[in-house]
């Protein structure tokens, strides 16, 4: 089940160009952009782990682009997001989030219902993946399901 | 047929040649800068080399990406900055780069303190310069002999790394004083194979450094009387022959005093000035320079007191 969080998540993964053009964007807006990456997916996960230090004062997207295939480099079969944040008083927020990598396989999720007092119900998802231990979750050699 | 295509072809240099309007740019690069005909020779044919070069690539003749890593070498004041400027636009214009910005560093900016601090420090710089031309000025100050845990070998290679990818569209130049330069080549060969063009930029001769005072004060709307023109000759020789004269940008230290001379004779001078007296340079506002009074015992420093230091002339239009 693929993973939708942030711009662009129902569209099909974006190109290495359209990216360009999207932090190019981020970019002459003057955002500073930074690289997160997790293998802990869930939709309320907003917090994933930096990769490197947030991008200031940068003229071109290619230098994201370098930190962005560094990322992808250690982290193969990770989600990687790029954030663009909008440090403009009044705004003060990340403007544009979005996937450049998800894993090769990604499972899903499974609905885990918890029986409350009188016979109500509470739901929980999570993620098949997050069964195992962080950094195991989506090992480099799962290319897809296994049949 | 074949004709027809070679026909289009020849259209497309002089049309490729007018789009890129890399002709303005050698223009002004021929109005602003006095002399160093060979540095402008040069750049004229590597000008004309990258335009032929983006043509052959675009009838699909190569596919490799020309190196264009330079090497300028001069003494300080010879226009190394200003030409690396212009270079910049020239291959934005030809679409070498992808934005004519030129980020200047030294050693200072680019090798760390302490381990792990370097590699950090180089990148950043580096991804700031990238996609554009990544000036380093004085580079023969990233290898250091004496010391060879120096942590400028570290930030030799990652440049290298980088240069030799020319994946993001970064063009480096390194500048310095030229037998420190060809030192440092000789030291690195790494370095040596990876940058393609090789400019040296002479010392000005005193006609040229004349021209450029007068052009400079032209800009800020000053003129020379003919007395203060042969005092001025005079101040240029005498200069010259002190150990720190920096070329145009002793020049242009000079013009910046004799100004405050300038304002101050006409501030402590009697009377009403008139606008040709604030345009007006004399001859005494030049002959008031220190480098007339050779006093016995006061050291030749060419500067009078509190005059920028030789860290302070350093300045990017030196032009």
């Amino acid at each position: 089940m693929r993973v939708t969080q942030g711009t662009f998540s129902f569209l099909p993964d974006l190109t290495d160009e359209q990216i360009r053009k999207q932090v190019g964007y981020c970019l002459t807006n003057g955002w500073p952009v930074n690289v997160e990456f997790t293998d802990d997916p869930h939709p309320r996960n907003a917090y994933w782990e930096m990769w490197e230090l947030p991008m200031f004062d940068l003229a071109d997207p290619a230098a994201i682009m370098f930190e962005i295939n560094a990322c992808r480099k250690a982290c193969p079969n990770h989600y990687i997001k790029v954030n663009g944040y909008d440090a403009a008083k009044g705004r003060e927020t990340v403007a544009l989030s979005f996937i450049v990598q998800r894993p090769k396989h990604e499972p899903g999720f499974r609905l885990a219902r918890q029986e409350g007092p009188g016979r109500s119900i509470r739901y929980a998802v999570e993620s098949y993946a997050t069964g195992k231990p962080e950094g195991e979750r989506y090992p480099e050699s799962e290319t897809g399901p296994r049949r | 047929m074949d004709h027809a295509r070679i026909d289009g072809e020849l259209l497309d240099i002089a049309q490729a040649f007018k789009d890129s309007s890399v002709q303005e740019v050698l223009d002004e690069l021929d109005h602003q800068l006095v002399g160093l005909q060979e540095v402008k020779t040069r750049i004229r044919e590597i000008a004309a080399f990258l335009l032929v070069d983006r043509l052959r690539r675009e009838v699909g003749l190569t596919a490799e990406r020309p190196v264009l890593h330079m090497c300028f070498t001069g003494r300080p004041g010879t226009g190394k900055t200003t030409v690396a400027m212009r270079m910049a636009q020239i291959l934005h214009r030809l679409g070498y780069i992808r934005r004519d910005h030129l980020v200047v560093a030294t050693r200072d900016d680019l090798v760390g303190q302490y381990v792990g601090h370097t590699a950090p420090k180089t990148k950043d710089v580096l991804k700031k310069a990238m996609g554009g031309l990544l000036f380093i000025d004085e580079a023969y100050y990233l290898y250091r002999r004496e010391n060879e845990r120096d942590y400028g070998q570290e930030t030799i290679e990652i440049l290298l790394q980088v240069m030799e990818q020319q994946r993001e569209g970064l063009v480096v130049i390194l500048a310095g004083y030229k037998e420190r330069m060809d030192e440092f080549f000789r030291s690195n060969p790494g370095m040596r194979s990876r940058v393609a063009h090789h400019l040296d930029f002479p010392d000005f001769t005193p006609d040229e450094l004349e021209q450029i005072a007068e052009m400079m004060l032209g800009q800020q709307m000053y003129f020379f009387t003919q007395p203060a023109r042969e005092a001025f000759r005079a101040y240029l020789t005498r200069r010259m022959a002190l150990p720190d004269f920096a070329n145009a940008r002793s020049v242009r230290n000079a013009i910046d005093r004799i100004k405050l001379r300038h304002a101050n004779r006409i501030y402590s001078g009697s009377g009403p000035a008139t606008r040709e007296d604030l345009a007006r340079i004399d001859a005494t506002d030049i002959l008031k320079s220190r480098v007339f009074q050779d006093l016995p015992g006061d050291p030749p420093s060419g500067e009078p007191a509190g005059a920028p230091s030789r860290v302070g002339e350093r300045g990017k239009n030196a032009i």
